[in-house]
């Protein structure tokens, strides 16, 4: 009995500790960013207030966080399920835009079905979109050994021309830089439509498809035979193969999965936000920022909704914090420092050596005394 | 790694409610429209300004547009309010958030149109202002452009410098809005030179200098020795061609005799965002704003033009240019908008 | 001969663990010492912070009798100290010179001098008698090779005592022989060598003393010429080992294994198997002997599904299983246990219990609906555990915090649990401590009085020797002869290795 308690005491210390450096990290880093505020001018606790006012500050701005909130997580997934199999889908730009384009095909050529088979139906599209787009990569780089990052970062050049050119010729609304719109029967549920506390914020349903999906990647990663197989073959493709797991299925399957989330991000965002794609200038960032919002939350299904909370607050609050004068450059740099001292666990790191030289102190003052 | 994902949890949760603790007065969640203690303090006008994801810096639309609204911001002795977006999708969110600060807010870009539509749906009892496309909601006034008339004199000028005959324009993206300048352009190269070619070419996008100089360069090469374009960020590459390969470039949106460093900019079609955006906020100063209204600048009101601060355009030439516009206000010529009009367009002598 | 170092009362603990517990360790001048113990005793520990990787919780250590206090790697260097670790730290695409004068570059103002770079690594090599082309790169050169190229960066920088940590793991038994003649010339020139192993052969035929450390603990210090393998054994793992292998008399039954005109090609696309025809019977072990590189690894992936059979047929108990995904090869009856444990036996960042199912994860005892039943696996992880003498806290450690005697025990006791009629053994004690020897031993012999069949292919010719019914001798990809382990010695083994016939061998 005697020995579970100090178990238990032991366990609540050691998790107080490992509290203490994300914790710390953030600290500093707001500190860091507060005297970087200071030094343009300004006044960093407004910076901060306004951050947290214009993302958490009522319940249009936290529905507004977790309409940004949703599609991060969900690229996150995808980035997080393929780096499982040891593949960096820096492809997923590019399955994003694959998913929001078919969603606005299948919204818009579907018209005249039931709301939740028309809804079901385009959702699925954009996810099965994204997944083809990801297993072309995942197929070249399983039988024809090119690389899968390269292999991405081109698919996502063609996926945005495609996106592009359909929206100018066969999604065209004559005259405009932007696509047709969805029917209602295949846009998500919007909270504003039961909640006035939601009123002027977008949040709809999506956001409970992608903790859904979070649980969901967790459980096919962690439980069962094929999540087994694709970490295998993550950790060791030799040690996979031997143990009788075909190694280029699962490359080609853990593509497929990751571009399914993301090609699921894309139609959430076309269902959800958009109703529409407009004219890509440039990649849309959900892809890119999937991969942050990944290794800040460690490659974890779990962390990555919270990562993505994280990034979410930074992005929605960076508005106000503009106009309360703070400049955009500014704000993306803050937004960087604390990114960078979360993910780089980096008061872990000085712990150490703050440790180490104090030691080496001690056994020099020992040495002396001999 | 669940439990780092959770420990991680509870930092960010313990860190945001030492925030939250600071920006606790401000946190209730009140009628969004209501205005802070903290602003009640400011004048009673109050205005910003919102980017497309282009924002400052483009010395081009963007930077003109916010020239405007400080002049009218010193006049008027407001600190005006700037919010670049980052993304597409929170245009939507960034009208608002301006709504939530200030009377008056004004979107410059008609990529800001759909987001402009819902923006001021949602917030009926603020104003705000459009550059670019009509949105007709009672409280937005827009402000578009006769980007055609303005393209129009400086097609005048490319067809009388050429000297090839050969004359190209770069396009960003191929629709509607750049159309207009694409046509304008021929409408007014044809007026003056009825045997000159004009190429025409776009680098679908407008954020890429690269792809700007490639499609410069492959004209040139075609003998084009002057080269229009209305390709935004694009343009830059286009000038670098010409500072490289001297030949003529035109610049758009505002004066880029800047951007050359071998002054090798002709002349630039300068379309008035400032005085666009002075406009609205002068109308809406002086008690005059229309909502719903929709207001298009061309030469008459002085919303578009060129300018020649490179001292590159001949007396001779200015001369043509000017007879040109006396034409256009008088309604002498009337410029096309579309291909469709272009074809149908029978040019007129310019004496 | 005065003392150059000496350690004294060095205490270290890790988190559970006691690694060092107040060694005391004397190294003479010019001669090779020899640290002894199983792997996990703490010698690693002991020459790490003789190094300065590690710091000691207590203890003091001497060189040419002056206290110091060696904080970090650059410190023992500057004292003379190197240390050739058991993995080699080059860096593969760089040539020998730039990998031996990497750290401490000539150069010629601020560009690095190469051709005086290259004369004096020639130098040092002729003094020591280390031949190596100082130009050729890195990646292209045999292991052996890499060695002595790690032996001269040490020398370059100074050493006069150089650390060598397991040096003969990554050996054959050609290159252990030349590492022998090389050590004794180091010696001889003044220099004094520290030996980290666990090979009591390699103690007997390298060593002027041996210091044999358990648990942490010096049990004894001895002049090796007073001592024998088997005190040394005994010393080493606490208790009474049997060095030689005891087996009864083989009941052969029918064949399980056939292989008929196999070809293999290597992952150079050149031909490495050429022609194999090969019979495993049950109840007998048919061990294959041959020097690295001769066909061995090919086979044994042919037969296991890893690589593609060119031409040729492999049937078990009759079936044929040729070109077979390793899924259902393994399914038809074959335990494998890889030369290789890190790089296919073992996923080291899974946990014990997510390794004892590799192969066999996708089978109904193991699962619960669509998942995994994680308590299924656990507990028949804890049977193999308790059944096999795995020492490890629990299941549910990744399997790389094991030691390699433990994690070959985890591999063997994966693969002879799925009772497979044949099983294919492949250097299966390459690396292990006598003790972990002795238990792999018992169990291929086990599995042979059970009436299974099992081919042995290993580098160690006495295990093959000791273990083996019949030896099939293996050379350029060709069988040159198969002997009953009765009439095979050491000499006629040897000469058909080196490609002579057993017509020569006689």
């Amino acid at each position: 009995m005697e020995s579970r308690i100090n178990e238990f005491r032991e366990g609540l210390l050691n998790t107080l500790k490992e509290i203490a450096y994300p914790l710390v990290a953030i600290l500093i880093s707001v500190i860091a960013g507060g005297i970087l505020v200071y030094s343009f001018g300004k006044d960093p606790v407004l910076a901060y207030t306004s951050m947290i006012k214009g993302s958490l500050g009522d319940w249009n701005k936290f529905g507004e966080t977790l309409v940004t909130v949703t599609p991060l997580i969900l690229t996150g997934l995808s980035i997080t399920f393929a780096f499982k199999c040891n593949l960096f889908n820096i492809g997923v730009e590019g399955q994003f835009i694959m998913g929001a384009i078919a969603a606005v095909w299948a919204g818009w050529a579907f018209a005249g079905l039931p709301a939740i088979l028309h809804l079901t139906l385009t959702l699925l599209v954009g996810a099965a979109a994204g997944g083809i787009w990801a297993s072309i990569i995942g197929w070249l780089q399983a039988k024809v050994g090119s690389h899968v990052v390269i292999n991405g970062i081109m698919m996502n050049y063609i996926a945005m021309y495609t996106s592009n050119f359909l929206v100018r010729t066969a999604l065209n609304v004559s005259g405009k830089a932007y696509s047709v719109e969805i029917a209602d029967t295949a846009k998500l549920w919007r909270f504003s439509q039961a909640f006035v506390q939601f009123k002027h914020s977008r949040l709809h349903t999506g956001i409970i498809i992608a903790l859904i999906v979070a649980l969901v990647a967790y459980y096919i990663l962690n439980k069962t035979v094929r999540g087994y197989e694709i970490r295998a073959v993550g950790f060791n493709p030799d040690a996979a193969e031997y143990g009788g797991i075909n190694v280029s299925k699962n490359i080609i399957l853990s593509m497929l999965v990751a571009g399914m989330f993301a090609g699921l991000a894309g139609a959430i965002m076309t269902t959800g936000v958009q109703y529409r794609v407009n004219t890509l200038f440039g990649f849309t960032g959900y892809g890119l920022d999937g991969i942050s919002v990944a290794l800040v939350g460690n490659i974890h299904p779990i962390g990555v909704i919270l990562s993505a909370f994280l990034f979410g607050v930074m992005q929605k609050g960076g508005p106000l914090m503009q106009i309360q004068g703070i400049p955009k450059e500014v704000v993306g740099i803050i937004q960087g420092i604390i990114i960078l001292f979360v993910a780089a666990n980096f008061v872990k790191v000085i712990m150490g050596n703050i440790k180490q030289r104090k030691e080496l102190k001690k056994t020099a003052l020992q040495e002396g005394v001999e | 790694m669940f439990k780092k994902g959770l420990v991680l949890f509870l930092a960010l949760v313990m860190v945001m409610t030492i925030f939250t603790g600071c920006a606790q007065p401000a946190q209730a969640p009140a009628a969004p429209a209501e205005p802070d203690p903290a602003e009640e303090a400011k004048p009673e006008l109050s205005f910003g300004m919102i980017t497309d994801v282009g924002g400052l810096g483009d010395k081009s639309f963007n930077d003109s547009a916010w020239e405007g609204i400080q002049k009218a911001g010193k006049e008027l002795g407001v600190e005006p309010v700037i919010l670049q977006s980052t993304k597409q999708e929170d245009y939507e969110a960034n009208i608002g958030n301006m709504a939530q600060s200030v009377d008056l807010s004004i979107a410059v870009g008609f990529l800001m149109e759909q987001a402009m539509k819902v923006g001021s749906e949602q917030y009926p009892d603020v104003k705000f202002g459009i550059i670019d496309t009509v949105v007709t909601t009672p409280n937005v006034m827009s402000v578009t452009f006769k980007e055609h008339e303005g393209s129009f004199l400086v097609g005048v000028i490319a067809g009388l410098a050429t000297k090839t005959n050969v004359i190209g324009f770069v396009g960003g993206m191929d629709f509607p809005l750049i159309q207009k300048f694409e046509v304008g352009f021929i409408a007014g190269v044809k007026s003056v030179n009825p045997n000159a070619k004009v190429l025409v070419n776009y680098t679908g996008a407008f954020d890429n200098p690269d792809k700007g100089k490639e499609i410069a360069i492959s004209q040139f090469k075609q003998k084009a020795d002057v080269i229009y374009h209305a390709s935004g960020g694009c343009g830059i590459g286009v000038i670098q061609a010409a500072d490289e390969n001297d030949f003529w470039a035109i610049g758009v949106d505002q004066d880029q005799s800047a951007v050359s460093n071998n002054n090798k900019v002709l002349c630039s079609m300068i379309k008035r965002v400032d005085v666009g955006t002075y406009t609205i906020i002068k109308a809406y100063a002086d008690d005059k704003f229309e909502g719903g209204k929709a207001i298009e600048l061309g030469l008459k009101e002085e919303g578009v033009g060129f300018s020649d601060n490179g001292k590159n355009v001949s007396a001779e030439i200015k001369a043509v240019a000017d007879k040109a516009k006396e034409l256009v206000v008088n309604g002498t010529i009337v410029v096309p908008v579309t291909r469709e009009d272009l074809e149908a367009f029978k040019p007129v002598e310019i004496k | 001969m005065s003392a150059v170092i000496e350690m004294k009362g060095i205490s270290k603990s890790f988190p559970g663990i006691r690694a060092n517990d107040n060694i005391n360790l004397k190294i003479e001048q010019g001669e090779i010492h020899v640290l002894l113990g199983e792997n996990g005793a703490g010698k690693s520990t002991l020459m790490n912070i003789l190094y300065g990787l590690y710091q000691p919780d207590e203890g003091q250590i001497l060189i040419k009798g002056k206290p110091v206090k060696i904080v970090n790697p650059n410190v023992a260097i500057s004292h003379g100290i190197g240390m050739v670790h058991q993995h080699f730290m080059l860096i593969p695409p760089f040539t020998v010179t730039e990998n031996i004068i990497l750290g401490k570059e000539p150069h010629k103002g601020t560009t690095l001098d190469i051709q005086k770079a290259i004369s004096d690594v020639e130098e040092i090599s002729k003094k020591y008698e280390l031949r190596v082309d100082p130009r050729v790169i890195v990646r292209d050169i045999s292991v052996g090779m890499q060695q002595r190229v790690e032996i001269l960066k040490t020398l370059y920088r100074g050493a006069e005592i150089l650390i060598l940590d397991e040096p003969t793991a990554v050996l054959t038994p050609q290159e252990i022989d030349e590492l022998c003649i090389i050590m004794r010339s180091l010696v001889y020139q003044g220099k004094s060598i520290i030996l980290i192993t666990h090979k009591l052969k390699e103690v007997m035929s390298m060593s002027d003393k041996v210091t044999i450390i358990r648990r942490g603990k010096v049990i004894d210090t001895l002049n090796t010429k007073d001592t024998n393998i088997d005190e040394l054994a005994e010393k080493m793992v606490g208790r009474k080992v049997s060095l030689t292998v005891e087996k009864k008399e083989a009941k052969v039954l029918s064949p399980i294994l056939e292989i008929k005109g196999l070809k293999v090609l290597d992952n150079r696309k050149l031909e490495a198997v050429k022609g194999i025809d090969l019979q495993v019977h049950g109840g007998e072990i048919l061990g294959i002997a041959g020097v690295d590189g001769n066909g061995q690894s090919e086979l044994v992936q042919a037969i296991t599904g890893l690589s593609k059979a060119e031409a040729g047929e492999v049937f078990l108990n009759g079936k044929d299983i040729t070109n077979l995904p390793p899924r259902e090869i393994i399914a038809g009856g074959v335990g494998h246990i890889p030369e290789d444990r890190h790089k296919r036996g073992l996923v080291l960042a899974y946990t014990l219990a997510e390794n004892s199912i590799l192969g066999s994860h996708y089978l109904k005892k193991f699962r619960k609906g669509m998942g995994l039943s994680y308590q299924n696996i656990r507990e028949y992880c804890r049977k193999l555990i308790s059944e096999y003498d795995i020492r490890t806290p629990n299941e549910k450690v990744i399997a790389k915090s094991l030691s390699g005697g433990n994690q070959q025990k985890l591999i063997v006791a994966r693969e002879i649990d799925r009772d497979p009629s044949l099983c294919i053994a492949s250097q299966p004690t390459r690396g292990l401590d006598v003790g972990a020897i002795e238990f792999v031993h018992k169990k291929l012999i086990e599995l042979r009085d059970e009436g299974k069949a099992v081919l042995l292919v290993s580098l160690e010719l006495d295990e093959v020797m000791d273990l083996s019914d019949r030896i099939a001798v293996m050379y350029d990809g060709k069988i040159v002869g198969i002997l009953d382990a009765k009439d095979a010695t050491e000499k006629k083994l040897g000469i058909m290795m080196a490609g002579g016939s057993a017509q020569d061998a006689v």
